[in-house]
């Protein structure tokens, strides 16, 4: 398992990581809130690409979704990131998320992707449904996950 | 897997009878070994598959079956619409038509000796890899619907590529049933810059040498003779698919209820094939196989640029093109009865026995060429349908080693640069923009391919034809 360099282990702040599945790769963000999870489970996709600290905030970008339910909202926003990131050619490593209702406002910042410096490993061709939850743990934390594929 | 839960019809042969909600019986084609190395996931997973409306004969497992999203990769399921039958994304798959094309070159590899490092430089300049790389091509909405239309003719009629290219692809480089109209326009814009793109991951163009030769009479048939410099290219629909596969899995998701389909789990979200999602799906992957056939037969034509600048005796000629992400339409005896039925294979290939009139004529006495990717360092292997493989498996075989280590667990074990020095010295060329994206490609990565191979001929679905080994490998 692999967690951000800041993350700390309760679970009481933010932070992300990746867990292990077959051929490709599961994301995870926790946080106080849902919006704080969804925002590091953002971070944790950008971290299958490169090391979001190599990021630099150049660009922003707007994402709008609305789903049904807030784990197809969690793939949409992801979705969309994915989205963004291929048509723009960005890789986007800073994200800020409000949810009200059904509805998710985010900001994503990001710089054009540099294949010398972001060294990127592989791109995420989808958000999947595989291993989707959007809820709180026992001690509160919300954690926000899912399996990409690459 | 636990195999105490599977009953064993032979040393390759393992079935699950129907139980619970399962509507026909599952069956997986694996050495023993080869079954305990299987995530229990791919279990559930064929289970789950076998559920599904109008699911005809069996639900199957490949060789090289792993955990994938809904379908296993590595699985292939029948359906009949009459019977209400379902079409599913996640049966396909986000890499639409994803598959390998190999081309014959005419020169030996002792003839490429001294020519290793410029060939090598010549690919990486000519053919773009990687993540966020980008094509010679911008194309507008037009010319982006005539290309998911025709496919690789079209790609032809751009002057990539000669007329007999066409002769060595599944469906002639063109896939009927293609609707431009039911693919968003996301879809097509992460298209628009990638065309003649070779994406990242698992995919890459590999300069192979024909290492050993199984059948004389069917490689000699293939154009292939121990030692010959052979070509492989593994990619698919790239953006395009994968921005499919997101936009209807959500929608068969959202409408599931609507048609009365009741999901074991969401992620095998399917529609009737005959309903208005069901359709609209079938016309968007159509479309994309185009594009990834389209895709391929750019990368043929740069591949035989860079060629042409080191070594210009080469003559470069298509020995077949088979995609193992797709549904198709083909008939099928099932019961007694010969029925048209939608074939999902997901990480499984299409290996037509002799004399099916959809191979090439020159081939179709010996069977259809399946094309089986391995991994950076070991081999990769040219296989033959078989007669049999028509009742055991809906005509289908593996598709490549599959992974047996996670992205992340590979890099804790091997460091890119390290790898490419260490496949430097075994003779093996790699190009790549990403020494993690090497690291995550690691060949002790995978299962061995061998073994995926071996228990395919032996389970009757394919045979050996030739085992290649890698020269030079072009990394996205």
């Amino acid at each position: 398992m692999i967690r951000n360099p800041q993350g700390d282990q309760t679970g009481a702040t933010a932070h992300w990581e990746h867990y292990p599945h077959g051929a490709d790769i599961g994301i995870r963000g926790m946080g106080r809130t849902i919006e704080e999870a969804f925002e590091q489970a953002a971070v944790a996709l950008t971290g299958v690409i490169t090391d979001p600290l190599r990021v630099e905030s150049r660009k922003e970008v707007a994402i709008r979704c609305q789903a049904p339910d807030r784990e197809v909202l969690l793939v949409d926003w992801l979705n969309g990131l994915i989205y963004e990131m291929a048509v723009r050619r960005l890789i986007l490593a800073r994200f800020q998320v409000s949810i009200e209702g059904d509805h998710l406002n985010g900001r994503a910042w990001g710089e054009e992707a540099d294949v010398a410096r972001h060294e990127p490993a592989v791109e995420v061709k989808g958000a999947t449904y595989t291993d989707l939850f959007v809820g709180q743990n026992p001690d509160g934390a919300w954690v926000a996950q899912c399996v990409v594929d690459v | 897997m636990d195999t105490t839960l599977l009953n064993r019809v032979s040393d390759f042969e393992w079935h699950i009878e129907p139980q619970g909600k399962m509507r026909v019986r599952a069956v997986l084609y694996a050495s023993e070994e080869l079954i305990r190395e299987m995530d229990m996931k791919v279990y559930e997973q064929i289970v789950n598959v076998a559920t599904l409306p109008g699911i005809q004969q069996a639900a199957y497992a490949m060789p090289d079956a792993h955990w994938g999203y809904g379908f296993p990769i590595g699985g292939v399921a029948g359906f009949d619409p009459q019977e209400g039958g379902v079409v599913s994304a996640g049966g396909v798959g986000f890499d639409i038509s994803c598959g390998v094309r190999t081309l014959l070159t005419g020169i030996k590899a002792s003839e490429l000796t001294l020519l290793k490092q410029p060939l090598a430089d010549a690919l990486y300049r000519h053919i773009p890899a990687g993540v966020g790389s980008r094509g010679l091509l911008n194309l507008d909405d037009a010319q982006l619907d005539e290309m998911l239309l025709s496919g690789a003719r079209w790609a032809l009629s751009r002057g990539y590529g000669r007329e007999a290219d066409l002769d060595r692809t599944e469906e002639r480089g063109c896939m009927p049933g293609a609707r431009p109209e039911a693919v968003s326009g996301f879809a097509k814009n992460r298209q628009r810059r990638e065309m003649g793109t070779l994406g990242s991951g698992n995919h890459y163009l590999e300069v192979q040498h024909v290492r050993a030769i199984y059948d004389d009479a069917c490689a000699s048939a293939f154009g292939l003779a121990k030692d010959d410099v052979v070509v492989s290219i593994h990619c698919g629909s790239r953006g395009l698919g994968h921005q499919i596969g997101t936009d209807f899995l959500r929608e068969m998701v959202l409408q599931a209820p609507q048609y009365g389909i009741e999901l074991p789990d969401r992620e095998l979200a399917c529609a009737p094939i005959e309903s208005p999602l069901g359709e609209k799906y079938l016309g968007a992957m159509r479309a994309a196989i185009n594009c990834a056939l389209a895709n391929r037969q750019i990368i043929t034509h740069l591949v035989r640029r860079a060629f042409a600048e080191v070594t210009p005796e080469a003559d470069l000629s298509v020995l077949y093109d088979v995609s193992h992400n797709t549904c198709k339409v083909e008939e099928h005896l099932v019961d007694g009865r010969r029925k048209h039925i939608f074939i999902h294979r997901k990480g499984a290939t299409r290996a037509f026995g002799p004399n099916h009139p959809e191979i090439p004529e020159a081939l179709r006495p010996y069977g259809q060429p399946v094309l089986i990717g391995g991994t950076m360092g070991t081999a990769s292997y040219i296989l033959v349908g078989t007669p049999e493989s028509e009742h055991r498996s809906f005509s289908s075989s593996c598709h490549g080693a599959g992974r047996q280590m996670s992205r992340h667990e590979a890099t804790k074990h091997w460091r890119g640069r390290q790898l490419i020095d260490e496949l430097a010295d075994r003779g093996i060329i790699i190009r790549s923009p990403s020494p993690r994206g090497v690291a995550e490609e690691a060949p002790g990565a995978y299962k061995d391919v061998g073994a995926v191979v071996e228990a395919s001929e032996k389970a009757g679905l394919s045979r050996r034809v030739a085992g290649l080994e890698p020269l030079i490998c072009v990394k996205g």
